[in-house]
């Protein structure tokens, strides 16, 4: 398939990544290139072969439905960027104060 | 240069420079037989490598673990105490940066994650200190584990050891130089693609691939989840083989581990004779030991139990097949010369050695980028600086906060296969590229069932080419993915395979022969390799003196206390140490052409 | 145009907590309301490196549900990662189902507007449930408790029409999930939800486009917000306006939508097979197995109560519409009660003395076999039903903790006077007082005896036998 500029700013935004102007338009070449590499995949027939997800062939591989110790929670927290004493903290959500219908 | 051995049973043990030098040259199992013997204690070996590791410029280490001298100091008493929790009490070990240890940072080499402490251990990271072992430090490596150089780190790249001027190799090319350099007795890497064994030929040390699953990967950065295997890099084929019998085995907390029991690595390295009789047991699809799995204690089913494993092994000569698909064009003559040499060389010893075919070996690195980068994205959508890792300092909302985060803790390679696995798996690609890979996938682990079928194991090189200059300029990426030819099809296929270090070419720089076998036949495969090994010491650039540790010497090694004295077994007396200075300024001036090859 | 041209088509999205004791790929807890980030572990964070391992008792539950909503249980399925990026979704995915889930096709049968309907399932799988955020003057705070705690998403044909049919099929859910014993269905703790999905348009043309509401967590929220959807959607059609696609979430205090995404970023998940869970294999066996731990559901139930205890209908329906009183009364039928006895008391003073105390059906302070000996006292003649009632009403005091029904009578001094001589004291005693009743008796007016008898009873407190009272009375008389 053809790279072009703005499958490299769609692709980019939904892999939440922001790039500059020369990032783009390097990135719009070299992932060309590397698609071109993929695109090898093209010239096999497959329309009877099935997909291989795991490389090895298990199945049904459980853990019995037991409660273990949680973490003490100064741990978890240990590393967040921007916590209080109970909770890690974000720049407000919005997630739902758009207008009302 | 004086022979291991003889230094080792004479020379008072971290006595005078020389005397370090030597010491730190061991390979692991002349190290623990130097501790069962009484002739080092932990701590000298430990101050030995931390001395080194504060003196190289190669930069192979991240971090070096503040607690190292008191871990060693505390596997000294043990030792004393008679209560050695295994023949390496008090080896001196180091693991890549993607390996969590609680309290100690992992950053993967990182902006994302340099300060990121994690309060937990992986699973490999356990069974290392249950064995006694002193931790080091955290290996340098390529950004997340992607890249074949290690040059894609926020701590900067690695130096070859064998010649600064060229890569180490990657991912894992800070164990790979810590090896070599003897930096550390044993390194534990990560091989997506290839990396443990590509760095390891790249600085003529051992590296071994295991099958997927044969190694927990819990508490292992994931890379690409399906793949992603921990490996050993040593200086010996024993020495991997040792370090593989303390890390193999099930764990209820990664659902993709092989609950198969371990086979007894060890007891079949023969040398060359191993090369005349591929033994009649001990090795293949683990016995059909299959089911019994899960901590509430369930049968997994699974196809590699009841000894339907492929793989022949019927006893008698090994039979190695060599695909031509892996020894024509695009790989370096020497390169070709040398691993031609191995077979031949193998066929003398008593292996049956032909030619074989893997005819869909050709889609395996383009089914392999379109895998790795597909559940890399997945696997790095969690670093969004919500609660670890890089939070930009400026930012208008949470949107902007977390794509800024992102975009300025992440590395170019890494955002680059970020960006390739949201292509191929967004709406409208899936199918073209992911399912396509996933189907390829059967076929090329189709191949390599048939090519068991006939054969014990397949050789082919570990990389195309010997290692390159550092900074060398590829036209783009994708050229320098195609460098992963040799490697990428045994992670897409699940399978075991090693690296060992045969001959160098006009540059003095280390070639990798690789060995890859069915799944779960490691034991044959280093039976097999331990074979070459002592073929090659007479051609092996590597110093000679860290001895190539014969069965009888590991196992004295393992057997912890046992103060008998192994024999550290065949060094060679090839030049080596002029070979190396040779090599760094042959390097300055000539350099080779890999790049426009590559391009071509 | 008129607006009753159009139709409405709803489909819902209903998820549920499984009441597993472990979160559904950890061993951290799943209990509600604990404090801040205390049931989490690297697991659940989603922190660099650790693995999920998943825990059985999840793919078991979601296998019961399905059964007892009659669907098919797939016997290879698999897990898959749903990616978006929210704060409260730690990994940066979702571990759910995508096209291999545990269940396929299914029902519920409901009545809505005194019409009976069958609302057909599309699937159900199994996921993750995602963190908590709680919404500050200053930034958003993010908890993990509830992340990976197993949920089961039912997802239905788009078989509704109007809200009233959504309503009955909640409740009718919510009754089946609770009687397997897979969820505890606490919708004011968000262990039962739903996303609903609308559309309107007029007979014979094609289905208009949807919107989708989230988050609905009580079944009178989710009446209201599709009643408001479906009249929005109708003034804008009616002002010639056009529907777009969004996603809204409904504010319940202020009765109205709110847009969280409209079409312009459409929902891209980018799913792809889980590569650290194994698939999930069952055998006919299995799935057999599984089914064989289902309790009896509420319509076998009600057959049951209606063939072979010989309860009405109506009956029926009021005793299973709490899985608790369905219990109470099969516990004590098991210990010989009868079944119409029991029904009554259950239906009447335990209903209306739980409704005064404010409990729910599940936390009655007696069980089963209190009631089966409190019947047969009266069975027996021991007691009356009115000093049942009063039995009963001591069940519920907290004075009479642990004391069973006869050592409450005891205690009281409730036994009926069944002895024929006091009896036939009482009624001499009462015919006396009383000569123009008695005469009236006596003169054809048969009815008059109850009068008679309520003064005997009156007499004895309430203690004496009214089916002896009659017969002396008769006998007096005669």
């Amino acid at each position: 398939m053809k790279i072009t500029r703005e499958t490299v700013i769609r692709v980019a935004g939904l892999a939440k990544l922001a790039l500059t102007e020369a990032e783009t338009e390097r990135l719009t070449h070299e992932m060309g290139k590397i698609v071109e590499f993929a695109d090898k995949l093209a010239e096999l027939e497959l329309t009877a072969v099935a997909p291989t997800t795991h490389a090895v062939q298990m199945e049904n591989v459980y853990r019995a439905d037991e409660l273990k110790p949680s973490y003490p929670r100064e741990e978890i927290l240990a590393n967040g960027p921007e916590r209080d004493d109970t909770c890690f903290l974000v720049p407000k959500a919005v997630d739902g104060e758009g207008p009302e219908w | 240069m004086v022979k291991a051995g003889a230094s080792g049973a004479g020379g008072g043990a971290g006595g005078g420079a020389s005397g370090k030098e030597e010491i730190a040259a061991w390979s692991m199992t002349q190290a623990a037989a130097g501790l069962a013997r009484g002739e080092v204690t932990s701590r000298q070996l430990t101050e030995i490598m931390l001395e080194r590791i504060a003196a190289s410029d190669n930069n192979a280490y991240i971090t070096v673990n503040p607690q190292a001298l008191a871990e060693a100091d505390a596997a000294d008493a043990r030792r004393r105490a008679g209560k050695a929790r295994s023949g390496a009490d008090g080896i001196p070990v180091a693991l890549k940066d993607n390996i969590c240890v609680r309290g100690l940072p992992t950053t993967c080499a990182s902006r994302m994650l340099a300060n990121f402490t994690p309060p937990y251990s992986a699973a490999v990271a356990e069974r290392l200190a249950e064995a006694g072992t002193v931790l080091l430090g955290k290996l340098n490596m390529d950004e997340f584990a992607m890249g074949s150089t290690s040059e894609h780190s926020y701590f900067g790249p690695v130096k070859n050891p064998r010649n600064p001027a060229r890569v180490a190799g990657g991912s894992s090319g800070g164990a790979a130089a810590a090896v070599a350099e003897d930096l550390a007795y044993l390194a534990l890497g990560t091989d997506t693609g290839g990396s443990v064994r590509q760095p390891a030929a790249f600085c003529g040390a051992v590296g071994l691939k295991p099958t997927y699953g044969r190694i927990s990967r819990f508490g292992v950065v994931a890379f690409a989840s399906s793949l992603d295997q921990v490996g050993p890099i040593t200086k010996t084929v024993a020495d991997c083989a040792w370090a593989l019998s303390l890390l193999a085995g099930g764990d209820p907390r990664d659902s993709s581990s092989l609950p198969h029991p371990p086979a007894d690595y060890i007891a079949g390295l023969r040398g060359v004779a191993g090369l005349a009789d591929a033994g009649g047991s001990g090795y293949g699809g683990g016995g059909g030991n299959g089911g019994g799995r899960g901590s509430d204690g369930d049968g997994g089913r699974d196809t590699y139990g009841n000894g339907t494993v492929f793989g022949a092994g019927q006893g008698g000569r090994p039979r190695i097949g060599v695909p031509r698909e892996y020894m024509g064009e695009g790989i370096q003559a020497e390169v070709r010369r040398a691993v031609s040499d191995l077979a031949a060389k193998m066929a003398a010893a008593g292996a049956a050695v032909e030619e074989c075919s893997l005819p869909r070996a050709e889609y395996a690195l383009s089914a392999y980028y379109v895998i790795s980068s597909a559940e890399a994205c997945s696997n790095l959508g969690r670093y969004d600086g919500v609660k670890y890792g890089y939070r930009a300092n400026n930012y208008d909302s949470l949107e902007d906060m977390i794509r800024r985060s992102r975009s300025e803790g992440f590395g170019d390679e890494v955002k680059r296969r970020i960006l390739l696995g949201t292509y191929t798996l967004s709406a409208g690609y899936f199918d073209a590229y992911y399912k396509r890979a996933q189907q390829a996938r059967t076929l090329i682990m189709e191949d390599f069932r048939q090519a068991f079928q006939r054969y014990d194991a397949l050789l082919i090189p570990t990389s195309p080419v010997t290692a390159w200059r550092r900074g060398a300029d590829f036209a783009d990426p994708s050229a320098v993915y195609a460098m992963d030819l040799c490697t990428v099809s045994v992670n897409v296929a699940g399978l075991p395979a090693i690296s060992l270090p045969w001959g160098t070419d006009g540059d003095g720089l280390p070639i990798g022969a690789q060995l890859i076998g069915a799944p779960l036949s490691e034991a044959l495969l280093l039976r097999i390799a331990h074979g070459a090994e002592e073929l090659g010491a007479a051609v092996n650039s590597r110093r000679p003196n860290a001895g190539i540790g014969t069965g009888p010497a590991v196992g004295a090694a393992r057997d912890a206390g046992a103060g008998s004295a192994a024999s550290p077994a065949s060094g060679s007396a090839s030049s080596t140490g002029a070979g190396s200075a040779a090599d760094a300024a042959g390097d300055a001036g000539a350099g080779r052409s890999e790049g426009g090859r590559l391009d071509g | 145009m008129a607006e009753s041209e159009y139709q409405t088509v709803i489909g819902l999205e209903v998820h549920a907590e499984l009441d597993t004791a472990s979160k559904i790929y950890c061993g951290c807890g799943t209990a509600f309301g604990g404090e801040e980030n205390t049931q989490v572990c690297p697991v659940c964070a989603g922190l660099p490196g650790v693995l999920p391992a998943l825990n059985r008792r999840a793919v078991e539950f979601c296998v019961m549900a399905g059964l007892a909503l009659g669907c098919e249980i797939n016997t290879y399925s698999r897990q898959d990662r749903k990616h978006y990026f929210y704060p409260d979704l730690p990994k940066a995915f979702q571990t759910s189902q995508f096209d291999l889930p545990l269940c396929r096709g299914g029902y519920v049968d409901i009545e809505a507007g005194g019409q009976a309907k069958r609302i057909q399932l599309t699937r159900i799988h199994i996921e993750e449930d995602a963190g908590k955020l709680i919404h500050g003057p200053a930034g958003t705070r993010v908890d993990y408790n509830r992340c990976g705690v197993p949920l089961i998403e039912i997802v239905t044909e788009p078989d509704f029409s109007n809200a009233g049919e959504v309503y009955a099929f909640l409740e009718a859910l919510r009754e089946i999930l609770l009687y397997s014993g897979v969820s505890n269905c606490r919708m004011e703790e968000g262990s039962l939800r739903c996303d609903i999905n609308l559309s309107i348009h007029r007979e014979g043309e094609p289905l208009g486009t949807r919107t989708e509401m989230k988050n609905l967590n009580s079944f009178s929220a989710a009446k209201a917000a599709v009643e408001y959807e479906e009249k929005r959607q109708r003034q804008v059609l009616a002002q010639g306006g056009r529907i777009t696609q969004a996603t809204l979430r409904w504010d319940d205090a202020r009765g109205l939508n709110y847009v969280m995404r409209s079409k312009e970023d459409a929902d891209e998940y980018f799913y792809f097979p889980e590569p650290d869970i194994m698939p999930i294999a069952l055998s006919a066996a299995e799935i057999q197995a599984i089914g064989a731990r289902l309790p009896e559901l509420p319509q076998a139930r009600r057959r049951r109560y209606r063939e072979t205890l010989g309860l009405s209908d109506y009956d029926a329906r009021l005793l299973t519409s709490a899985k608790a009183f369905s219990d109470l009364l099969d516990e004590a039928v098991a210990l010989g009660a009868p079944a119409k006895l029991c029904a009554n008391f259950i239906m009447g003073d335990i209903t209306r003395l739980l409704g005064e105390a404010g409990l729910p059906p599940e936390r009655l302070p007696f069980g089963g076999a209190a009631l089966a000996e409190l019947t047969a006292l009266i069975a027996q003649g021991d007691l009356s039903n009115s000093m049942g009632s009063k039995v009963v009403e001591s069940l519920f005091a907290p004075a009479c903790a642990g004391q069973s029904p006869k050592e409450i009578v005891a205690a009281k001094g409730l036994s009926q006077v069944s002895d024929q001589a006091a009896l036939q004291a009482m009624c001499r005693q009462v015919i006396e007082e009383n000569p123009q009743v008695a005469a009236d008796y006596r003169g054809g007016k048969t009815k008059a005896i109850a009068a008679l008898v309520g003064q005997v009873m009156k007499l004895s407190r309430g203690k004496a036998n009214p089916a002896l009272v009659n017969q002396i009375l008769a006998d007096l008389l005669a």
